[in-house]
């Protein structure tokens, strides 16, 4: 008994000492933040946010029920529901046409790859460039311009009708090196034998896609879509650089995690609500990853 | 079957035709953008598809006046040290969640895989605060020391600490290797791929981090190469060469480091697949 005991706590100094820097790290700056985050949400401040007090846990009914926050969760959800499934989409298109064994083809991966190398800023003001209705690429092309006039009048950024989707194309760009990587590697996993055989049994190119192909793709899906899920609702760098949550006054590309930070939010001055909407973001996300690993856990396909 | 008999050129240049349309594509913006950054300013709204003239002076612009050099300097020390600290503090303390014997081992364990779960954006608002309070405001400190410790790479290198057979570790000790020299010299160079993945990993997030820098650099001096890119984008607008030009000199480095470390990328990006 004893010694199990002297064997239980031996190792407690360094366990101690090992755990002790990341402890620290993560929770000053993970959980101190996170409960901290909470609490200010029912809080006041003043625009210094050097005094702050309670006004209660209503705060945060009332940032549910304002326009405000309701606008901004249907823009990052509308923004979501564009930039994950194309993503997604073209990612496999591009995969699975550049997963042969043709001459030139690593010519053709080095370029379907090559926005990983972008980060967001890069990626966007590139996009910006293009977009632009005065200084712009697409503007200064003459006859884009007489199919399309709204790149030059309003812009495609400052049109409330094509703001959002612009953006998106941004941000499915910068982030398709990443998902044509990722699915390129996860086709690379897949036995031959299997596509084989089921070439043996007669099925066509659609049905071995379908049946073969994207079934033991799955994880390798999942893990795809819960990232670009995730990287379209933390979208915020392409948001600020594009279009600045706008155009007013619908704040059309104002989405959650701008609303928070943008430095044209309507609640920039407010600690105690930028506080409230980021908790309330975190509850959005915490839900949308368990429904991600439910819902399509179930379905997965784990191979070997 | 009908579709297998057809010839097989026919197929392959279908094949290539879509290859190139996507390529040509996907390389637009990248090529307006070099395009953009060759030309002198008052050239650059005329013909931007053509490369009808050229001039380095713009980039040299974009060096000295968007003061690249000091940015692209900030965020590799920046980044190098997050990726430093984040390796050592994950091999320790998943080493010792894998080996070591300690009570509440699995309390501190699901410690650590709570913070996984918490987003930046909840976090950030109230570290904006704390290192205000601590003086580290326009400070590499400020940048850097949020970040030295992270949940992930934790998890992911216990995940191959639990690998290593625990016999070994018993073996090791009875010849005298402490935990610390076991750590070293036996389970450290065990797992190096999965360390090359986690480093460049945690170089790429820090590297292309964009709000953090903005929120806490107020002096131009202390701007990552993100941050600065955002001033350079509301400065100069109106000479859009000279954006396009700081744009390609910021994109430069990550790609030389892609190029290099080309092997550990594939393992870097899919690292939060691995299985649990």
């Amino acid at each position: 008994m004893s010694g199990a005991t002297k064997r239980r706590w031996r190792d407690v100094p360094l366990a101690a000492a090992m755990l002790g820097p990341s402890l620290v790290v993560l929770i000053a700056f993970v959980l101190y933040p996170l409960g901290r985050a909470v609490w200010l949400g029912q809080q006041r401040c003043n625009v210094q946010a050097t005094k702050c007090r309670s006004v209660g846990w209503g705060q945060y009914t009332d940032v549910l029920r304002s326009n405000e926050f309701q606008s901004a969760v249907w823009v990052t959800l509308k923004f979501a529901l564009i930039t994950v499934p194309v993503g997604l989409a073209l990612g496999i298109g591009l995969a699975v046409l550049a997963d042969k064994h043709m001459r030139h083809i690593g010519f053709f991966r080095t370029v379907f790859s090559s926005t990983v190398a972008t980060s967001v800023a890069v990626a966007s003001l590139m996009w910006l460039f293009l977009l632009q209705p005065s200084v712009g690429v697409l503007a200064n092309i003459g006859w884009l311009n007489d199919i399309f006039p709204v790149i030059k009048e309003p812009g495609l950024l400052n049109d409330k009708g094509t703001a959002l989707s612009s953006v998106a194309i941004s941000s499915i760009w910068a982030n398709l090196g990443f998902t044509f990587i990722v699915i390129t590697a996860g086709l690379q996993s897949i036995p031959r034998e299997l596509q084989e055989s089921a070439f043996v049994d007669g099925a066509g190119g659609w049905r071995r896609f379908t049946n073969v192909t994207l079934p033991l793709l799955g994880p390798t899906l999942l893990f795809t879509t819960v990232v670009l899920t995730s990287r379209a609702f933390q979208a915020y760098g392409e948001i600020d650089l594009l279009t600045n949550g706008g155009p007013v006054p619908q704040q059309s590309t104002t989405t959650v995690t701008y609303l928070i930070y943008g430095s044209s939010s309507i609640i920039k001055n407010n600690e105690g609500l930028k506080a409230a909407v980021a908790v309330l973001l975190f509850v959005i996300l915490l839900g949308l990853s368990a429904l991600q690993f439910r819902g399509l856990g179930k379905r997965v396909h784990y191979g070997s | 079957m009908a579709l297998d008999t057809t010839p097989k050129g026919w197929r392959s240049w279908v094949r290539y035709a879509l290859l190139i349309v996507m390529a040509i594509i996907i390389l637009f913006p990248i090529y307006t953008t070099i395009v953009a950054s060759l030309k002198p300013g008052n050239r650059v709204l005329r013909n931007p598809l053509v490369p009808d003239s050229f001039t380095l002076d713009v980039l040299g612009d974009a060096w000295t006046q968007g003061r690249l050099g000091k940015y692209l300097w900030n965020s590799a020390v920046v980044a190098i040290i997050v990726t430093m600290f984040q390796l050592l503090t994950s091999i320790m303390s998943a080493y010792a969640f894998s080996f070591l014997r300690f009570p509440l081992k699995r309390f501190f364990f699901a410690i650590f895989m709570a913070t996984l779960l918490v987003p930046f954006e909840v976090t950030l608002l109230i570290n904006r605060r704390t290192v205000d309070s601590l003086g580290w405001l326009n400070t590499y400190q400020g940048l850097a020391v949020p970040f030295l410790a992270t949940a992930f790479g934790t998890f992911l290198l216990r995940q191959v600490f639990m690998q290593i057979p625990k016999d070994l570790n018993e073996a090791a000790s009875m010849d005298g290797l402490g935990h610390w020299g076991f750590m070293r010299e036996v389970a450290v160079p065990l797992v190096r791929p999965t360390l090359g993945a986690l480093g460049l990993f945690s170089f790429l997030a820090s590297w292309n981090q964009y709000l953090w820098p903005t929120m806490i650099t107020t002096e131009d001096d202390m701007n990552t190469i993100q941050s600065g890119l955002r001033l350079l984008r509301s400065s100069d607008l109106d000479k859009p060469n000279l954006i396009m030009a700081g744009t390609i000199i910021a994109a430069i480095p990550i790609l030389v480091v892609l190029v290099v470390f080309q092997r550990q990328l594939v393992r870097g990006l899919t690292a939060g697949a691995v299985k649990g």
